[in-house]
């Protein structure tokens, strides 16, 4: 296959595409609106429909629809867009609907800016809207992974029809690298989707979508059956990247963007003959809990470095159970607000000299 | 000598036996029953995808031999683009109370109808919230009491109750809008022949049809069965005229 040179929002848009969606639904915001430019110009020649819907609000009720109908579908948005989402995010996980939702960060709260940012974590993870659930949450740190992760999210959210959010950033979104793009192959045991609605075609059973159960012990059933799906997801899916952690004195975790700048401080410190690394979680719902178990076992302090003031540091400190120390660096979204691999690598050496 | 029996009236096929959970003298029965009979008439129970929405008609699924999708509160029209984009060849339909349609959703009702969306939207106007226990609605007349209008509507406070079926009339992507009422044999008549135009449009031509029906609420209304029945052409039909105020892309199929 050969290299194309192109924009992590692009190459979302291309795996998508590659990945069997063919339904688009957005609204236009930046930094993320090359998605809906690139499928609005690509997808009517594979028999795609994109619909620029009147709101972020509606897009999400038609991804909603079309997915409840059995297609393969999608929308992509920026935070304030996202905020409008979590309602028909909640009906989804409600109505056991996969689905593909894109966030490209931007800074907040409100309208906030248009940098890189990753203050939209704990609106991600816990589940943005009402009612208690989970969604799958996938986290690219490069263009070559916006593309591959785009077309996991598809298959993780129809196996275990729960939404899927891609959270990338500006940068993310933005950048231009290499990418080699891949033929998708469906999982040959990917469920097919007998519970779509169809029109009944001569069925006896009715097939119906819902997210109401008013019946005695119904809704209570309901949602556990909807967190044995999320333990389910926790026990198999859990995706991360360890970086020279095997002989590691001392761990820094980051996820997406802020991972990319800390990889380059990470190198810096063993070039200085520290021995660092760097836990870099994929998903983040499920999260790496066992994975970072495992390092505070060894008894490895921590840093987390965030694009926000603190927020997936408390996972890491929930998972490490206060047996090791975990320290936090992080960057308030905003104009200039990116840090340095140079920033992070002072980090380093101030927390592991604190140890020492 | 032996009698001939035909029947002539009964159940229609696309609905279920089962009683509804609706007040005595609501509407909404009789509504639910017109569209099963539009349902059967065109032939189209085993192809039809209703979409229900937030209100008193929310258990479509449990009326309706059908395949349901349940929408958000006042979602249902974007809901049934999504449907209606992946199933091009089925019936779409959305039944929406006033609340859901005219105050909530009205963005997405608008821009389903001005994109053309080959759906049919049932409309239940019933000048109330009947689910959330008879609150203003958008369509709430001047000086009607409701528990958020104790006093009656003021429109200077409140504004006005809005007339959708001529509103969306105005819109280029709307095929057919129409305003129906079912508080006599005749309305009931008219209505049932609206909806079944409305589906018909849908089949034939593929447009956005709409059909706003007049409701009763009697128990938010504190009106009985009869007086609520009554109220529906003392009150509503003067604010809320019935008629057709646009046939365009199925006039040719006729009515
Ligand atoms: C987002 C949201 N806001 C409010 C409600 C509460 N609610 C449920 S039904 C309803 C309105 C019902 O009135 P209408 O649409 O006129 O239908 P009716 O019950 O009269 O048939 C409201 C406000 C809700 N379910 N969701
Ligand atoms: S509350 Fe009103 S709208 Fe709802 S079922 Fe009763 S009468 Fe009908």
């Amino acid at each position: 296959m050969k290299r194309l040179f192109v924009k992590g929002n692009e190459a979302v848009a291309m795996g998508a595409i590659e990945a069997g969606c063919r339904y688009y639904f957005g609204y236009p915001i930046t930094p993320q609106s090359d998605i809906p430019e690139y499928i609005a110009r690509e997808i009517p020649k594979v028999g795609g429909v994109f619909i620029q819907a009147e709101s972020e609000i509606a897009s999400i009720n038609m991804l909603l629809g079309a997915s409840a109908s059995g297609a393969r579908a999608m929308t992509s948005s920026s935070s304030p867009g996202i905020s409008l989402k979590q309602e028909g995010i909640s009906y989804m996980s409600g109505s056991e609907l996969p689905g593909l939702i894109v966030n490209i960060c931007r800074s907040g709260p409100g309208l906030g800016g248009i940098d890189a940012s990753q203050a939209d974590y704990f609106q991600s993870v816990k589940g943005g809207g009402h009612g208690g659930y989970r969604i799958i949450v996938l986290a690219p740190d490069s263009v070559q992974e916006m593309y591959d992760l785009t077309m996991l999210a598809f298959d993780l959210s129809d196996r275990y029809r729960v939404p899927a959010l891609l959270l990338a950033d500006a940068v993310i979104g933005q950048v231009k690298e290499a990418l080699v793009p891949h033929p998708y192959v469906a999982p040959a045991d990917l469920p097919s989707k007998e519970w779509a609605v169809a029109g009944k075609q001569g069925r006896s059973d009715q097939r119906i979508v819902k997210s109401l159960y008013l019946g005695d012990g119904e809704l209570e059933a309901h949602n556990w059956r909807l967190h044995a799906k999320y333990e389910e997801l926790k026990k198999h899916e859990v995706r991360f990247e360890a970086y020279q952690t095997e002989d590691a004195d001392f761990v820094v975790t980051a996820f997406g963007s802020a991972a990319r700048i800390a990889k380059s401080a990470v190198m810096m410190a063993r070039e200085a003959g520290l021995k660092v690394g760097l836990l870099r979680p994929v998903t983040l719902f499920p999260f790496p809990e066992q994975a970072l178990s495992e390092l505070a076992d060894r008894g490895i302090p921590m840093l987390c470095v965030e694009l926000n003031t603190g927020q997936m540091v408390d996972d890491v400190r929930l998972a490490v159970k206060c047996r090791v120390d975990v320290a936090f660096y992080g960057r308030a979204p905003g104009a200039g607000s990116l840090p340095t691999p140079e920033e992070i690598f002072k980090q380093i050496q101030k927390n592991m000299a604190a140890k020492l | 000598m032996t009698t001939q029996y035909k029947q002539v009236f009964g159940r229609p096929e696309s609905l279920k036996d089962v009683a509804t959970h609706f007040c005595p003298g609501c509407h909404h029965g009789t509504i639910h029953r017109l569209c099963a009979e539009a349902m059967d008439a065109l032939d189209i129970q085993q192809r039809t995808i209703g979409v229900a929405s937030v209100g008193c008609s929310v258990f479509l699924y449990g009326y309706f031999d059908i395949d349901v999708v349940e929408a958000p509160h006042g979602r249902a029209p974007a809901v049934a683009t999504g449907v209606k984009r992946v199933r091009k060849d089925d019936v779409v339909f959305t039944y929406q109370g006033d609340g859901d349609l005219a105050a909530i959703g009205t963005a997405e009702i608008i821009h389903a109808a001005n994109r053309g969306e080959a759906i049919t939207v049932i409309f239940v106007n019933n000048t109330t919230y009947g689910m959330t226990g008879g609150q203003m609605a958008p369509t709430t007349l001047p000086q009607q009491r409701t528990s958020t209008s104790p006093t009656g509507r003021d429109v200077a406070n409140d504004g006005y109750p809005i007339r959708m079926a001529e509103l969306l009339a105005g819109l280029e992507g709307v095929a057919y809008s129409t305003r129906v009422a079912v508080d006599s044999p005749q309305h009931i008549i008219a209505a049932g022949k609206a909806i079944h135009h409305a589906f018909d449009c849908q089949v034939k031509s593929g447009g956005f049809s709409f059909v706003e029906v007049l409701s009763t609420c009697p128990t938010n209304w504190g009106m009985d069965a009869l007086k609520a029945n009554a109220r529906v052409a003392s009150e509503m039909i003067p604010y809320f005229p019935l008629g057709v105020f646009k046939d365009a892309a199925c006039a040719e199929e006729g009515a």
